[in-house]
């Protein structure tokens, strides 16, 4: 029962729904005012995008029919429910309850809301929702190689697939070569600049997105701002130093991933978008390597210990 | 009126995503849109938005006479914007036709075919005065969507502050005749 309770507060308290949703809003709002600063413009007020997801609940959507209207309907609610799941698995407050394991579940409930972009995409009809979900479906395949790879490389250093366990010890330097893998690909994960492909303005409308309006459309938003608060905070579980008193604890984990979100930011607006086979070439042929390497030598340095 | 309503109104008046269409502009007017989201008016601070797709969109900006081609695209991209919806005309082209006017291959203006809430006058218009515009369509939506008015746009003339000068929008610039050029 106590650990039914504890886990029911980690989902909608913290770090689950009620902190995750003003933090997805707080760092899409970070995004877009770092971009701003960089492009030397003032920026969106503060509370903007919680004013677009306001706005975007109050508008129409088209009429939808039949079973490809019903899952239009239903990608942007798994979406988001998945999201919010793996943010609140992340052990932010210590003894909080994780389990062996946690770690491979927090990685697939990261890989739904890219899922449901790519079925979103096919079953909206819209040729250019194909084309971006083809794109998504090629770059998941690309990055997700690498982004595990890193993610086990970690785990094997450590010995353990307990995010607790993973955040209390010691970081090794394998440790630090993991999270730069991770780092390296979780511009292609939020769709940012150098990856922009799958939601590429100017090229292909908005992808997937392209046929969605109103409340559906603000779940997406709320879903993508979701996946920054899971991604960011996984990075800053696995960089941040263990620490005794649990609100310092809070504070470095907020910090660290507000940090994250300013370099991704930063790199985002510095940067133009790839190509698509580019960008394969750079995961596949540059960014793999450097992820065997990390997972050999795990795997080395455990056969010696 | 609620609370919620209230939020509603406040969040419709401070997040307008725009469409852009293109109705046979000579692309001065898409350019001056353009710069109106550039570091030097920045109307992101207004929440602007440039969006790719109608379906995302609010505010529908139109630019261009209206060509015999546009007509039925212009009236698609019309339905495919969600309600609560309004339509900014931008420069003198859409709302005269300006030097195009009596022209063969001309649909126009604008309000011939959907309905406009705003006209931004000028050949091309500054871009303070497309912010200008947007922002009171911005506000003509909220107010139209909170008081659960049918759809039915108000018009509104906003005259740009000083414009190109080719028009016949009557902005007062003036223009120094050869004569007076000449010593």
């Amino acid at each position: 029962m106590n650990s039914m309770t504890t886990s029911l507060a980690r989902l909608l308290i913290f770090p689950g729904l009620l902190f995750a949703v003003p933090a997805a809003w707080f760092f899409l709002w970070v995004e877009r005012k770092a971009v701003a600063r960089m492009q030397g413009r003032v920026g969106p007020p503060f509370m903007q995008p919680f004013f677009d997801f306001i706005k975007l609940l109050g508008k129409s959507t088209p009429p939808r029919n039949g079973i490809a209207g019903l899952l239009m309907k239903a990608w942007p609610l798994i979406a988001v429910s998945a999201a919010a799941g793996a943010v609140g698995l992340l052990p932010v407050l210590p003894a909080s309850g994780g389990f062996q394991g946690d770690l491979i579940l927090l990685l697939a409930l990261l890989e739904v809301p890219s899922m449901c972009i790519i079925a979103a995409g096919f079953s909206s009809g819209s040729i250019f929702g194909e084309i971006g979900s083809a794109r998504e479906a090629v770059l998941s395949v690309s990055y997700n190689v690498v982004f595990l790879l890193a993610i086990l490389s970690v785990a094997a250093s450590q010995h353990t697939f307990s995010l607790e366990a993973l955040a209390q010890l010691p970081a090794s330097p394998l440790r630090w070569l993991g999270v730069i893998a991770i780092l390296i690909c979780l511009p292609a994960k939020l769709h940012l600049n150098p990856f922009s492909l799958p939601n590429a303005e100017q090229e292909i409308y908005s992808g997937p997105m392209t046929e969605y309006a109103g409340p559906e459309l603000a779940m997406w938003e709320l879903s993508h701002g979701l996946e920054w608060v899971a991604a960011t905070g996984l990075v800053a579980t696995l960089a941040a130093p263990a620490v005794t008193l649990w609100w310092v604890g809070v504070l470095i984990f907020i910090a660290f991933s507000f940090a994250i979100v300013l370099l991704l930011s930063v790199v985002a607006s510095a940067t133009a978008r790839l190509q698509i086979d580019t960008t394969v070439r750079f995961y596949w042929q540059c960014t793999l390597i450097f992820a065997v390497l990390a997972v050999a030598a795990a795997l080395f340095m455990r056969l010696r210990a | 009126m609620n609370l919620w309503n209230k939020l509603m109104c406040y969040s419709r008046r401070h997040s307008p995503w725009l469409f852009h269409m293109n109705g046979g502009s000579c692309n001065g007017c898409d350019i001056e849109l353009i710069a109106s989201l550039s570091p030097r008016y920045d109307a992101e601070q207004l929440g602007v938005r440039l969006e790719g797709s109608p379906r995302h969109a609010d505010i529908l900006c139109v630019t261009g006479p209206i060509t015999h081609n546009a007509t039925n695209a212009i009236k698609t991209v019309y339905g495919q914007v969600c309600g609560p919806k309004a339509v900014v005309a931008i420069g003198s082209c859409p709302a005269t036709t300006n030097v195009f006017i009596d022209s063969r291959t001309l649909e126009g203006p604008l309000d011939k075919h959907i309905p406009v809430d705003v006209f931004v006058p000028g050949c091309p218009p500054r871009p303070d005065a497309i912010i200008l515009g947007i922002a009171k369509a911005a506000e003509i939506l909220a107010e139209r969507a909170g008081k659960k008015l049918p759809v039915e746009p108000v018009l509104m003339q906003l005259v740009g502050p000083g414009c190109g000068g080719a028009c016949a929008c009557g902005a007062t610039k003036e223009i120094k005749t050869e004569e007076e050029v000449q010593p």
